[in-house]
């Protein structure tokens, strides 16, 4: 079962919300993050096309044009692979765990998973970043000395950053199945 | 209909031998009837429990039987090992599994029934599987099931009561985790944080759940031992059921390795010994060996190699991949050297190396020279004391003088002895570059001198103006107490010392300026220096083999699992597929880098600053002991 549902997040982007109900005890949440656009592309390729030919019309050397070439070819690539997330995943597996994934505009995915016998909570968070007060969703992880304590705190979506309501919907789902979770096993 | 009645048989047939065989199978008592309910019992108050079976991807196309593996109940999960296939013996298959549970520590058992077949099963199929279930008792009993050339595949997990009892037994749900048993046979978890209570020789019980997955298979080699085409008595399917895999040049090298590392193990013992002898621990060599980065450079390269030829096994994995990354390090070394060599000897860089050295050492003592000549004038336009400036700047041209008559000495021997360093470079290029870095040192060795003159000169200054500024203010150094004390002066005390403290003062300026010229010398020496110690570095405690590892087969270091979801059809179990999510490049380098000489400077800028204010030496190398110059 599939459904979509349209977001914005903190700095008014729109986000798109896929969610995959594959059975009662797993979930998927999927986060696609604005797309990179072709009007702020145009804009960096030209700012340093024109430093490269300010600086030639300086030193009349055109090695500096074709190194200008390589650095916009070269910092766009890592751009794609390094920096720019496409999409985030949240797949919560009752007794399993949770896994988090990012994929970058060139395909490359970074995987985490956590196991569901580290994780303690699942809550939203305030913080204040710069000016604004934001929210965001994080785990928290049990501290394997103390049973109750909590000895990290991870958090999620941090590129797509979607606003309260997007986030309220996904803390629902995972506080659903962590509850089955946390009945089970201390049936056990 | 056909498998029913050939598994019947066949079973049937190997009762003539079996002691305890119940008889045919409907005989065999017939469980109750469960509806098969999808949730939870109604009878029963805990809600359904999600059980997990790991299953091996190598298994999903074997042929029907049974399934063999462990049973984890802390995590309600079941990791199946092994396939056994009709026709079987049941003494037989428990006979081959207590003999797996011995040789390994692992409690592996029968865990359920696997049926593989074309069309919906029949009632006697399943009347005989339920059987089975009654021999090999386990609970939770798997009955898994997949129709060929689809990919629907159907699992239950009862809780068998027992015949006495034709209580309700329930039925969970289960869902089917699919992964690669090579991979996760070979490969090792690294986890992000160890725990500090940990024992190491705890039993998988406690370990974290997919560790206690990975564990398991690992530990679980006495079983894959025997597999399908094996004339034994149990005909197994796993990873290594299409034969075992080997390789003849890996048999090989494992046979030479013996003999080779002994004799190896021999020669290097011998070379220690000889290096260890008394000669060498006589003042004037061990001074110098102890100065010279070459022999550290030496010297840890063979530690380095008696480590690695060492007779006595690896114990655990790490110690494994430290000696094969030594090994690879040692190797690329010495290839980077022979290199070098060859690229030097077919320019002929050494004979144009040893003509060019006596005029380069010629033109750094003129510059030197035209440097003081500078300092004995008006230098940035200051005015410096006249006397003091000849008296210094003499001093130090006549050292250069001396210096560039030594050199002039050597010169007919500077080839041959560069020719015969040159061959070092055969031993690695680590090796090549500490000779440099010591060649370095000793053409500059002026001025090192020079530095240490005007430090040392500088520094007495900075002492007797300190104590001359306390003399003037009444104070005086108590050395007992190690703290500032006031003192009465007679008159003439305070006279001479203020007399003395003038002269000091403006005396200042003139060292002040040769101090910090030597000084800034020094330092741009040192930095060379250290840019080669830092490459050094670099080449020696690079984990080359682990990065190569995390490159070619990324499966063999595991930093995590990651899962997929698989196609999903409602009313049928969830499937999911385990990969290993391999150890990013950062955290290889950080776990594997090797140990290496430690000669890092130890200070920080503060205390350098400080240092060089007050006139001190600074000894960026400093190895061991604490020798004063």
């Amino acid at each position: 079962m599939e459904d979509e549902q349209s977001f914005s997040d903190i700095c008014g982007g729109r986000l798109a919300l896929q969610r995959r109900f594959y059975s009662p005890s797993c979930l998927e949440f999927s986060l696609s993050c604005p797309r990179i656009t072709l009007r702020s592309l145009t804009a960096v390729t030209c700012t340093v096309w024109l430093a490269a030919y300010g600086l030639f019309t300086l030193c009349e050397n055109s090695m500096i044009l074709s190194a200008a070439i390589f650095i916009t070819l070269l910092g766009l690539l890592g751009y794609l692979h390094f920096v720019k997330i496409d999409h985030e995943t949240l797949l919560i597996i009752d007794s399993l765990g949770i896994q988090m994934t990012s994929s970058y505009a060139s395909g490359k995915e970074s995987t985490t998973f956590i196991e569901m016998g580290q994780v303690n909570d699942v809550v939203i968070n305030e913080a204040i970043y710069m000016q604004k007060v934001i929210y965001y969703l994080c785990i928290l992880l049990k501290d394997p000395v103390e049973p109750h304590g909590i000895s990290q705190v991870v958090p999620l979506f941090q590129s797509a950053k979607p606003r309260l309501d997007c986030l309220i919907e996904v803390y629902r789902s995972c506080q659903d199945i962590l509850a089955h979770q946390k009945a089970t096993s201390t049936s056990l | 209909m056909g498998l029913v009645s050939r598994g019947a048989a066949e079973a049937g047939l190997g009762a003539a031998s079996a002691v305890d065989r119940p008889g045919p199978p409907d005989a065999v008592p017939n469980p109750t009837p469960t509806p098969p309910a999808e949730g939870a019992d109604p009878g029963s108050s805990r809600p359904s429990m999600v059980l997990k079976a790991f299953f091996p991807t190598c298994c999903a196309s074997a042929d029907s039987g049974l399934l063999v593996g462990r049973w984890v109940p802390e995590q309600s999960s079941a990791v199946v090992l092994a396939v056994v296939h009709f026709p079987f013996i049941p003494i037989q298959v428990k006979e081959l599994l207590a003999q797996v549970q011995q040789a390994s520590q692992v409690g592996v058992t029968v865990l359920g029934t696997w049926c593989h077949r074309r069309q919906e099963p029949e009632e006697s199929l399943g009347h005989f599987l339920e059987g089975l279930g009654a021999i090999f008792s386990h609970k939770p009993w798997f009955q898994l099931c997949r129709e060929r050339g689809s990919k629907s595949w159907s699992c239950k997990a009862t809780h068998w009561q027992g015949p006495a009892s034709p209580a309700a037994s329930g039925e969970d749900q289960v869902m089917l985790i699919f992964y690669d048993q090579r991979k996760v046979l070979l490969s090792q978890l690294h986890p992000p944080t160890a725990l500090p209570n940990r024992q190491a020789g705890d039993t998988t019980a406690s370990a974290g759940g997919l560790a206690a997955v990975f564990d398991t298979v690992a530990r679980s080699e006495a079983l894959f031992q025997s597999d399908r085409f094996d004339e034994g008595p149990v005909r197994l399917s796993h990873w290594q059921s299409e034969g075992m895999e080997a390789s003849i040049l890996v048999e090989l090298a494992k046979w030479a390795a013996g003999p080779v590392c002994l004799f190896l193990a021999c020669l290097l013992s011998l070379i220690s010994a000889a290096s260890a002898c008394r000669v060498f621990k006589l003042w004037p060599l061990s001074f110098i060996w102890s100065k010279l980065s070459t022999c550290e450079q030496l010297r840890h390269r063979l530690e380095q190699l008696t480590l690695i030829f060492s007779t006595q096994k690896a114990e655990s994995p790490a110690q494994l991949m430290r000696k094969a990354n030594m090994l690879v390090s040692v190797l690329l070394d010495v290839a980077l050297g022979l290199m070098l060599l060859s690229w030097l000897h077919r320019k002929d860089l050494i004979g144009q190396l040893a003509d060019a050295l006596i005029p380069v050492a010629d033109h750094v003592a003129e510059e030197l020279q035209h440097l003081l000549q500078w300092l004995m004038g008006a230098p940035a336009g200051l005015k410096m004391n006249r006397a003091l400036d000849q008296v210094l700047g003499r001093f130090f041209l006549y050292h250069i003088h001396l210096w560039i008559s030594y050199i002039h000495l050597m010169s007919p021997f500077i080839e041959r002895i560069l020719w015969h360093v040159g061959l070092s470079a055969c031993l690695g290029l680590t090796v090549a570059l500490s000779i440099l870095s010591d060649i370095i040192a000793l053409l500059t060795f002026h001025i090192y001198c020079f530095y240490v003159y005007g430090a040392r000169l500088y520094c007495l200054k900075i002492h007797g103006l300190s104590s001359l500024w306390r003399l003037f203010r009444g104070k005086k150094w108590n050395v007992l107490r190690q703290r500032v004390d006031s003192c009465s002066y007679d008159l003439d005390q305070l006279f001479i010392g203020t007399l003395l403290f003038t002269i000091l003062v403006f005396l200042l300026p003139t060292t002040a300026l040769y101090y910090l010229v030597f000084t800034l010398l020094r330092l741009l020496v040192v930095a060379v220096q250290g840019l080669i110690h830092l490459l050094v570095d670099l080449i020696n405690s690079l984990p080359l083999y682990s990065l190569g590892l995390r490159l070619c087969r990324p499966y063999r270091l595991a930093a995590g699992v990651k899962f997929r979801v698989l196609e999903h059809e409602t009313g049928r179990p969830l499937r999911l597929l385990m990969q290993i999510n391999p150890l990013p490049y950062s955290r290889v380098v950080h776990t594997y880098r090797l140990p290496t000489c430690g000669c890092h400077p130890k200070h920080s800028w503060g205390s350098l600053c400080r240092k060089l204010f007050f006139g001190e030496l600074i000894y960026p190398w400093r190895q061991r002991g604490n020798k004063q110059d």
